[in-house]
């Protein structure tokens, strides 16, 4: 430690190591007064753990126990087949037998069921002479994507009806879903969680650093200090790493251990993936935060960025179905490639070279704001 | 009792300190004031001032005691008070993006003053603040005594039976202080008001009709100035140093007698204290050294600091008071008089605004350097040039024989900087503060620690005390102690003074003559003239321009006439003087 009683260093590793040193002191004082403050010490992890929570339970596509009513007017035996397998699929609940069709809007408008299925008088006697029955489903269009996604189960329903009638014969279709077996939406959104749950923080915490210090007048301070404006762009931005690192650990081991998603790659590729996310996120916060003139404006503009940021990401609608501007727009959004690197190094174990691409531009990201907020330090002025 | 406009008797407002403990910010207060009289309210900080104007305007309810303004009590119906005075917070709410005729009109809606008067008074108060060319522009891009100014146009817009103006002087430079008690003295003569002004200066309060001394939340004292005056009477004298020495070294010497001496401050090159009543004349030998003693008249600044010292006595432990130990600092002495800030032609423009046009000056080594001037006269930018804050957008800038515009990390490495407002970390320790400050400046390991606790011992701080909560004084000696942790050649304060009470600032003012005396070079703004008397050089700048540069004495000649004592006149001339000449060179 003490470098006046040490042997003397080269002067080049001397200034490195005084360089560094400075930074180390600014990381500790940031450290220490983030973390001497009980409710950020609460603030800081308790969110993560809250909202992977809520994800997990409550961000989920997959349907189940959608109520339905059924109108059998045949009352033959292959309807009484259908019913019974539709009870049985587990993902619908039939909440009405009805008499008569005109019970069926009544109930589609209060919305008591979402879908509704009428089995007409000649259901049976058709499919006894070796024709097609057919069978009315009324959706409540309402809610596009749950209609979907009912309607695609009850084709598979009938597929599996006819299939079982033909006595196996005919074309089937043997499914299996790579990387998520069950098609679960839950495996396709936690992972992801892991790079969105830490960004909304990080970034927060690193657009208030510098604007907490020009509010409280401390930063003029900091600037007089021999320590240039790399030095505290390294000291200021390292902690917010760091804490971003750490929530991404606390969301992985909820996945990991309390959702039980398996991770198939590698944890060090993952965390070297979450390192450069990181550095990305924090260096748009750092640029909000070296112009904005005090804690207000940083929270502001962090907050307006924030939305588009996670809907352009691919966490939830898929970016090749947006309009190719906004494709191109994802192509700054950390956490559009964030969110690929971790899906795919969680759920398909993809490899350094798979996933290269996905790090060019985090990096450049990284690479234009973090000097434009070392910039910005010295000129921007009040 | 119908001729007084405040009758209170034994009020009480109880507050939860710093430390979660319960102290009476004002307690047990006795007085009247007349109507039709103006009524100075003085005391150092946290004497109570302004929590008793806001219990005069029904802001705060007593905790005890009664309160009667205007015949009315005032905990039972405080609108009907409010209705009838006007009351000018020390920061008063100014609309900065409205205009100065839209913040007029704004506040005669609140007041519902009648459109018929309205004209009528809008014109005398632009009148009189003399901002009839400015009723278009916004008020945030006002200078800080136009605003003030503003504030009052404000709180007038219409004639209330009591006007309650709190520190309206505050942080404005000797001119604006001028035309603003201009602006009232004329009021009162014309509609005949009743006022009650808090201030920090004695000249303002000598003006008024009244004055009530408060510390500590008590009533010290209340009678017309002069008979307040007269108290110091017979103690007063002036004594001459020795030519060739600053007057502030003698000035030290008596101040650290505090037995004998009640107060002593430089004041035109001589130095003027007040003995102890109980000590004899002739009683203080060893500490004049035989240099030339004269009586002199007592004024109003003695008493007060008499009543202040009398008061504090028996409170040897009020941290505002604890005068600060010698400091000494490893600062080259060998070098004496060469110079280590060396400017020459330095400007800066904002876009086509020039805040500092073709400066040059020189501080040598050792040296006390006032920067002066009015609110926006450009010592800020010139300040903030000087200590690498701001880039300069021409001219040669040399710190510590180090070029600022090229070296500028490695000058900052020689230079303190003490900000005007406290900016540590409040929710660090006193000790995390001045180790992060000590490692910045690359102090490490047993070197830094050694540091830190020399500067603990000497500054008198408690390393484990969380720095937001300590008392305003120790809040101070912290961001000094900040600022010298590296022990720099060269400090550089930022309006040190401005807001804190004249015990505070006499404490802060012996730990600079310390500093300079060890060999610090120490760079100082202030908007208090009479604090020119402990620099051995001021400058004086208006508009961006140099106006006078040199000892306090010669700047004091340049301005001529016959107030040679007086730095405020001093300063006044010099900056009306440019002025003229500014315009009849246009």
């Amino acid at each position: 430690m003490d470098r006046e009683s040490g042997r003397a260093l080269p002067p080049m590793l001397a200034s490195v190591l005084g360089w560094l040193g400075e930074v180390a002191f600014l990381f500790r004082k940031e450290v220490l007064a983030l973390f001497k403050d009980p409710a950020n010490r609460i603030i800081l992890f308790a969110p993560a753990f809250i909202q992977t929570l809520l994800f997990g339970y409550g961000a989920i596509l997959d349907l189940q126990h959608v109520p339905y009513a059924v109108l059998d007017q045949s009352r033959g035996q292959a309807a009484s087949e259908l019913i019974a397998r539709l009870d049985g699929t587990g993902v619908f609940t039939r909440q009405a037998t009805l008499v008569s069709a005109n019970q069926i809007a009544p109930l589609i408008d209060r919305q008591k069921v979402l879908m509704a299925v009428t089995i007409p008088a000649d259901f049976d006697r058709k499919l006894a002479s070796g024709g097609n029955g057919e069978v009315q489903v009324v959706f409540d269009g309402r809610n596009s994507t749950t209609a979907g996604a009912a309607a695609s189960y009850v084709s598979a329903v009938v597929r599996a009806l006819n299939a079982s009638r033909s006595g196996g014969q005919g074309v089937a279709v043997v499914r299996r879903a790579w990387f998520n077996p069950n098609l679960e939406s839950r495996w396709q959104i936690m992972p992801a969680m892991i790079a969105t749950l830490s960004m909304l923080q990080t970034m927060l915490l690193a657009a208030l650093s510098v604007a907490r210090e020009r509010e409280q007048g401390t930063f003029d301070q900091l600037l007089v200090t021999p320590m240039t404006p790399l030095q505290i762009l390294v000291g200021k931005a390292l902690p917010s790493i760091v804490v971003g690192l750490l929530q991404s650990t606390i969301v992985m081991l909820i996945v990991l251990l309390w959702f039980r998603i398996p991770m198939s790659g590698s944890p060090f590729l993952l965390y070297f993936g979450l390192l450069c996310f990181n550095i990305a996120a924090v260096g748009i916060g750092m640029t909000l935060s070296a112009f904005a003139l005090n804690m207000q404006q940083a929270m502001l503009y962090s907050f307006v960025l924030i939305m588009p940021l996670t809907l352009l990401s691919g966490l939830l609608t898929p970016i090749r179905n947006m309009p190719l501007v906004l494709q191109y727009a994802t192509y700054v959004n950390p956490l559009r490639f964030g969110v690929a690197i971790v899906r795919r190094v969680y759920l398909e174990g993809a490899g350094l070279g798979e996933i290269a691409i996905n790090f060019v531009p985090l990096l450049a990201v990284a690479a234009v704001t973090l000097p434009l907020s070392a910039w910005l330090f010295r000129h921007r002025l009040s | 009792m119908s001729d007084c406009t405040v009758v209170c008797e034994g009020l009480r407002k109880v507050f939860a300190g710093a430390d979660g403990r319960p102290f009476d910010a004002v307690h047990d207060l006795t007085f009247s004031l007349k109507r039709g009289t103006i009524s100075a309210l003085v005391g150092p900080d946290g004497a109570g001032k302004t929590t008793l104007m806001r219990m005069v305007s029904g802001l705060l309810k007593p905790d005890g005691g009664s309160l009667e303004v205007l015949g009315t009590d005032v905990a039972a119906d405080p609108q009907a008070v409010q209705n009838r005075i006007s009351y000018m917070p020390q920061r008063f709410g100014l609309y900065e993006d409205l205009s100065v005729q839209e913040n007029l009109d704004l506040y005669a809606d609140l007041h519902g003053v009648p459109q018929e008067v309205r004209a009528e008074r809008f014109r005398r108060m632009l009148e009189m603040t003399d901002m009839a060319r400015f009723t278009a522009r916004a008020a945030g891009n006002l200078s800080g005594g136009m605003k003030q100014k503003l504030g009052l146009a404000c709180t007038l817009v219409r004639v209330p039976d009591l006007l309650l103006l709190d520190e309206p002087s505050v942080g404005v430079d000797p001119l604006s202080r001028r035309d603003l008690w201009e602006i009232i003295e004329q009021l009162i003569a014309s509609d005949g008001l009743s006022v009650l002004v808090s201030t920090a200066y004695m000249d303002e309060a000598g003006r008024c009709d009244d004055v009530l001394v408060m510390d500590h939340g008590r009533l010290l004292a209340q009678d017309r100035p002069q008979a307040i005056t007269a108290r110091a009477a017979g103690l007063t004298y002036r004594v001459t140093p020795e030519p060739g020495t600053p007057a502030r070294d003698l000035q030290a010497r008596l101040i650290d007698a505090p037995e004998r001496v009640v107060d002593a401050v430089p004041r035109g090159g001589a130095v003027r204290f007040i003995r102890q009543s109980d000590c004899p004349a002739d009683g203080m030998a060893d500490l004049l050294q035989g240099r030339p003693v004269e009586p002199r008249g007592e004024e109003l600044e003695d008493a007060f600091m008499l009543l202040l010292r009398q008061h504090d006595a028996p409170k040897p432990n009020a941290p505002r008071d604890a005068a600060i130990p010698e400091i000494r600092l490893a600062a080259k002495e060998d070098a004496a008089g060469e110079a280590v800030i060396h400017v020459r032609d330095l400007v800066r423009r904002f876009g086509d605004f020039t805040a500092v046009a073709n400066t040059s000056f020189d501080v040598r080594r050792g040296e006390i350097f006032g920067l002066l001037g009015p609110n926006g006269a450009g010592k800020t930018t010139t300040f903030r040039m000087l200590c690498g804050l701001l880039p300069a957008t021409s001219g040669t800038l040399e710190v510590a024989g180090v070029n600022l515009r090229r070296a500028r990390s490695e000058a900052r490495r020689k230079i303190g900087y003490v900000a005007q407002k406290f900016s540590l970390y409040a929710n660090l320790t006193v000790r995390e503060n001045l180790e992060f400050f000590g490692g910045a400046y690359g102090l490490r390991g047993t070197v830094l620690k050694q540091r830190v606790h020399a500067i603990l011992d000497q500054f008198g701080l408690d390393g484990a005390a969380a720095s937001g909560a300590l008392p305003h004084g120790y809040k101070q000696r912290l961001a000094m102690a900040a600022g010298l942790v590296h022990a720099p050649e060269i400090l550089f304060l930022d309006e040190p003074t401005s807001g804190i009470d004249p015990l505070a600032r006499r404490a802060f003012w012996r730990t600079i003559t310390s500093l300079s005396q060890s060999g610090v070079t120490v760079i100082v703004t202030t908007h208090f003239m009479e604090e020119a008397e402990y620099c051995d050089r001021i400058a004086i700048q208006d508009a961006g321009r140099m106006l006078a540069l040199g000892t306090p004495r010669q700047v004091r000649e340049q301005a001529g006439g016959e107030s040679v004592d007086d730095m405020n006149q001093a300063f006044i001339a010099i900056v009306e003087q440019g002025r003229v000449k500014g315009r009849s060179a246009a």
